[in-house]
């Protein structure tokens, strides 16, 4: 339901406060270069650039190509260049761009398959490369038993970089990525970094030997642009820059390799407290 | 593609172009500029040193031509590179073994960005590296030697 002027008593949602002009790059398969296209779009109150778009869709020209999905920041689909910045559209507040142009390009630094369409597919396969998964030398992973031990501390060590949504913006931001196609880039390098600081893990080494290679973290240096056009907070900078720090303590052999996080064994000893209902079956067979 | 190439990498308008971000993307550009420019003085120094195997006339006649002052400025530029790079090499360096950037945190919006917490070591790296290259030029362009 939408909320209410009071005093002019107007659905606030459909009152048009501004129009602005979409100033939206164009491209197809086959054509030599890439043309720009104006649209003119009435604004209402929390539009988005990707509202906006959807408005250019379903009224103005319907071929337009771009791609969304979730609408709310998880997805990582509607990655953009607006007004000079790299942004998530669906994020992306019209009106506090505060300006009578909204410029929207594909992202730099990727193919376009279409229009406002990049194609990620190297993004995907440098976060492949990076070995983005827990590495330990047992069958636990294969069959669990029960949950590995980790405590609240060290889970932060890690969680920021959880937050990925492999948008892709990051790769768009950074400088070194611009001339060097080979440079893993700011998202799987903090993903590289994220699996060698969780304690479950023992696959450190093995990472390392890639994310600190020719193409890896010594290519980076420190522009931060990563950081600064991360929508979800994940920091990549700080990510490479604590992997380079591993990268050095472990060459100098001054942080050895941890023994990974212990299967938590069967509580005994302890009773369950009265008025708690049992937790469901197991999901996984015991062993 | 439609950027350009096979991977539709921008190339080095991506290094000059840094659009609406922080300094330190702009220090990037630079350092990367002067890195380069540092690295063709080390090649041509090599060069022109090498020319004393050639005898001493040769040597001389080198010599004879690098007392343009053309090549005044040009030393002194390669000067500017140096305290600039080196400067600014020293603040990479400290992020590079995680010193000054803190450590990860929960992302709770407004998002905090560890590169932005080095800013005061950055701009007093910044300001030292101003009075090194105002000193340099006093020298190299006001003092008789």
């Amino acid at each position: 339901m939408c909320q209410r002027n009071e005093h002019s008593g107007q659905a606030l949602s459909d009152e048009i406060v501004r129009e602005v002009v979409f100033r939206v790059q164009r491209y197809s398969p086959g054509q030599d270069r890439p043309v720009t296209r104006e649209y003119r779009v009435p604004v209402t109150r929390g539009m988005t650039v990707l509202d906006g778009l959807h408005y250019i869709r379903d009224n103005l020209d319907a071929t337009l190509s771009y791609r969304f999905s979730c609408r709310m920041g998880v997805c990582g689909s509607c990655g953009m260049y607006i007004n000079s910045f790299p942004r998530l559209a669906c994020q992306t507040q019209i009106l506090e761009l505060n300006s009578d142009l909204v410029d929207v390009r594909p992202m730099p630094n990727y193919p376009v398959v279409k229009d406002l369409v990049p194609d990620l597919s190297q993004l995907f396969a440098k976060h492949r490369e990076v070995q983005p998964f827990i590495i330990r030398n047992e069958q636990e992973l294969e069959h669990p038993t029960a949950e590995f031990l980790q405590k609240p501390e060290e889970l932060l060590r890690y969680l920021q970089f959880t937050y990925c949504i492999k948008c892709g913006l990051c790769l768009t931001a950074c400088p070194t990525v611009a001339t060097d196609p080979r440079y893993l880039g700011p998202q799987a390098l903090a993903q590289s970094y994220r699996y060698c600081a969780d304690t479950r893990d023992a696959g450190a080494e093995g990472r390392l030997r890639i994310a600190a290679g020719r193409d890896g973290v010594w290519r980076c240096h420190l522009a931060g642009a990563c950081s600064e056009a991360c929508p979800k907070g994940v920091d990549p900078a700080l990510g490479i820059q604590l992997l380079k720090r591993l990268a050095v303590l472990r060459a100098l052999s001054l942080k050895k390799p941890h023994s990974p996080a212990p299967v938590a064994g069967k509580r005994t000893g302890v009773e369950r407290r009265p008025g708690i209902p049992q937790p469901p079956p197991p999901t996984v067979e015991s062993r | 593609m439609a950027n350009g190439s096979q991977t539709g990498q921008i190339g080095l308008r991506g290094w000059v172009y840094a659009g609406r971000f922080g300094l330190e993307r702009y220090a990037y550009t630079l350092h990367r500029i002067t890195g380069l420019g540092l690295l063709l003085y080390f090649l041509m120094h090599i060069c022109v040193t090498s020319s004393r195997a050639l005898g001493q006339a040769a040597w001389e006649s080198v010599m004879g031509f690098l007392s343009h002052p053309i090549f005044r400025i040009g030393e002194f530029l390669v000067y500017v590179a140096f305290a600039y790079h080196a400067l600014n090499g020293v603040r990479l360096i400290l992020g590079e073994l995680g010193l000054g950037l803190g450590n990860p945190v929960r992302p709770e919006y407004p998002y905090p960005i560890a590169h932005r917490r080095q800013r005061p070591l950055f701009l007093a790296l910044m300001i030292i590296s101003g009075i090194l290259i105002l000193a340099g030029g006093w020298d190299f362009f006001v003092t008789k030697h």
